[in-house]
């Protein structure tokens, strides 16, 4: 009877459980098994992976890597310590994502904060107005502040109207900053919002009591418990950004490369399937770590407070 | 408009704590400040597009006069509305495979406990944090691989395996709130499994089925860069076509697009508000 019972229950699972995973399993672990795998294949006349089996694909990401310290004063101050092509690229995607994620975060928990502090009715009013740019095609919202900035475009226009210079506005670094904060700011604001109205102000007021000063009450009693959103929200902001496609195009005009960019262009323009196959396999861990290691520090800020 | 915000704030039932930007206080101030400035900067480059979605001059930005010429031509223009057709086609059977087999994964992973259920929430969580160009050019691989042309039938496989996890998450949260003993008191009164089911476990999954429904529809109707990767000549999607027209220059028409869509995710925002009030009443 026990038996049966558990044979029983074992096939529900497997039931439940087979058609989502079959699907995952085929179409996205397989896949991702394939590429890496050819990112240790050779490139044919055309671009695609066909044997034997090599490390070039890695060797040329890293290949010319120099140890050659300068600096330089041109846009700001740059302390090189080694120079390299891929190098550069890999680094130049960590550091905008970086500081673009840094970036939506200052904007978006001021905003996520005033709204929580709302009134019910008005802060429907709010929620509604990040929802539909967060609902709205990301390829859309780009493309229209993409068609703000041109250079014939409603600002530019304006400026000649009233008798100034037009700017230069688009493809530059700062364009892509501007496009990726611009882009990822509700993704940030909605999980930051949802945790914060979830806060209990009056902790504030009994760790203040406790003596704690506005700093240490923040760090010790607010910081902990709305980690969940600024995790989420991170998460999401990051993963975009340095994958980003859309945005280094229209923003950058492809000037500023990103690892994201570059990897699609191993598989449309300057085809080799193997090498952009390196290269994704190789953003993929990056982004992996950077994900655990931001889940495990925020996980040891909660129990820090516990 | 900010001062009303403050003025009639003072309703809030919840109590301003003491230092945190008390309402009035000069950090209340620099909130709405720079809330105000955060709405305007994401919404005015929206409404500008939308307004020159309705100027009758082809190129530039000086307004001319006030046109309905380029949503004509989107209507008239087979190209779009065959890039719309496939978007929707795709979008629904995208929406119905993963709202399916999303919501059975999620009953599973929250009823039962079984040996492989750590792998499986650690590979459910995968995709939300892989970008997107990685899973397009892996599918783009795959598809290559065992030779499928590329087409509507690629674009549906892979925005199932993209909707899929998320539509989990949202089931998954909803289960858990599940109350478990209604179905027992149905069985307890005779109904079996398959009617406790369909008469008492789907009605009260419903909202979540719906809300879960919408976000794998927006999500797909949403994606360009991994269909960019998996479509074929011919089985464009509405974002694929859009990226080609803005890369080739030609723009009035797309503003009339984009004034579309966005309509759209109005529309869709709308109705998953509606839904979540109801379920709360």
């Amino acid at each position: 009877m026990l038996q049966v019972l558990r044979e029983r229950r074992a096939l529900r699972i497997a039931g439940l459980m087979a058609p989502g995973g079959a699907w995952l399993f085929l179409f996205f672990l397989i896949p991702l098994l394939i590429m890496a795998g050819i990112s240790f294949l050779s490139r044919d006349r055309l671009g695609f992976p066909t044997f034997p089996l090599t490390l070039q694909n890695y060797w040329e990401i890293v290949r010319d890597i120099r140890f050659a310290p300068s600096i330089s004063l041109e846009g700001g101050l740059t302390i090189r310590l080694l120079e390299g092509l891929y190098l550069e690229l890999f680094w130049r995607s960590i550091w905008l994502s970086l500081l673009s994620t840094l970036v939506t975060l200052a904007i978006a928990f001021p905003v996520a904060l005033f709204m929580a502090r709302l009134p019910p009715r008005y802060r429907t009013l709010a929620l509604f107005l990040v929802m539909i740019p967060f609902w709205t095609n990301f390829l859309v919202r780009t493309y229209a502040l993409q068609f703000m900035l041109r250079s014939n475009g409603p600002i530019n226009t304006l400026l000649r109207t009233i008798g100034l210079e037009p700017i230069d506005l688009l493809f530059t670094p700062a364009a892509v900053m501007l496009g990726l904060v611009y882009g990822n700011l509700p993704f940030m604001i909605l999980p930051l919002y949802t945790s914060l109205e979830k806060f209990d102000w009056t902790m504030i007021e009994a760790a203040n009591d406790l003596g704690a000063d506005a700093l240490r009450a923040f760090h010790r009693v607010m910081l902990p418990l709305i980690s969940p959103g600024l995790l989420a929200g991170s998460i999401l902001t990051f993963v975009p950004a340095i994958g980003s496609y859309i945005t280094v195009e229209l923003m950058g005009g492809g000037r500023t490369n990103m690892i994201g960019y570059a990897i699609a262009q191993q598989f449309s323009a300057s085809a080799n399937w193997p090498f952009g196959s390196a290269m994704s396999l190789l953003m993929m861990i990056i982004v992996t770590f950077a994900a655990v290691l931001y889940f495990r520090s925020g996980r040891g800020e909660y129990r820090n407070v516990i | 408009m900010a001062s009303d915000v403050i003025l009639l704030g003072e309703r809030s039932e919840i109590k301003p704590p003491r230092r945190i930007a008390r309402r009035g206080s000069l950090s209340w101030f620099a909130l709405v400040t720079v809330t105000f400035f955060t709405f305007a900067f994401l919404y005015v480059p929206i409404a500008v597009l939308i307004a020159f979605s309705f100027n009758s001059a082809r190129t530039g930005a000086t307004w001319q006069s006030f046109s309905l010429q380029w949503y004509e031509r989107v209507f008239s223009n087979t190209r779009i509305l065959e890039a719309a057709a496939n978007s929707l086609i795709v979008a629904v059977l995208a929406t119905v495979g993963s709202v399916v087999i999303g919501t059975l994964m999620a009953m599973a992973m929250e009823r039962y406990q079984f040996r492989t259920k750590l792998a499986w929430d650690a590979i459910l969580y995968l995709p939300v944090i892989i970008p997107e160009i990685v899973m397009g050019i892996s599918l783009l691989i795959f598809f290559a691989t065992i030779s499928l042309s590329r087409g509507i039938v690629t674009l549906v496989i892979s925005h199932i395996a993209f909707c899929m996890p998320f539509v989990y998450l949202t089931m998954r949260a909803r289960l858990a709130d599940f109350d478990k003993s209604l179905e027992e008191a149905a069985q307890d009164l005779g109904a079996d499994e398959w009617t406790t089911f369909r008469r008492i476990t789907l009605p009260l999954l419903m909202p979540g089925i719906i809300s879960s429904a919408l976000l794998a529809f927006t999500l797909s109707l949403d994606d360009f860069v991994i269909s960019f990767f998996v479509t074929g000549v011919g089985s464009q999607t509405l974002p694929v076509y859009i990226w080609g027209q803005i890369r080739r220059g030609i723009t009035p028409e797309i503003n009339a697009i984009s004034t579309l869509m966005l309509l759209l995710s109005i529309v869709l925002v709308i109705v998953a508000q509606l839904i979540q009030r109801r379920q709360r009443t």
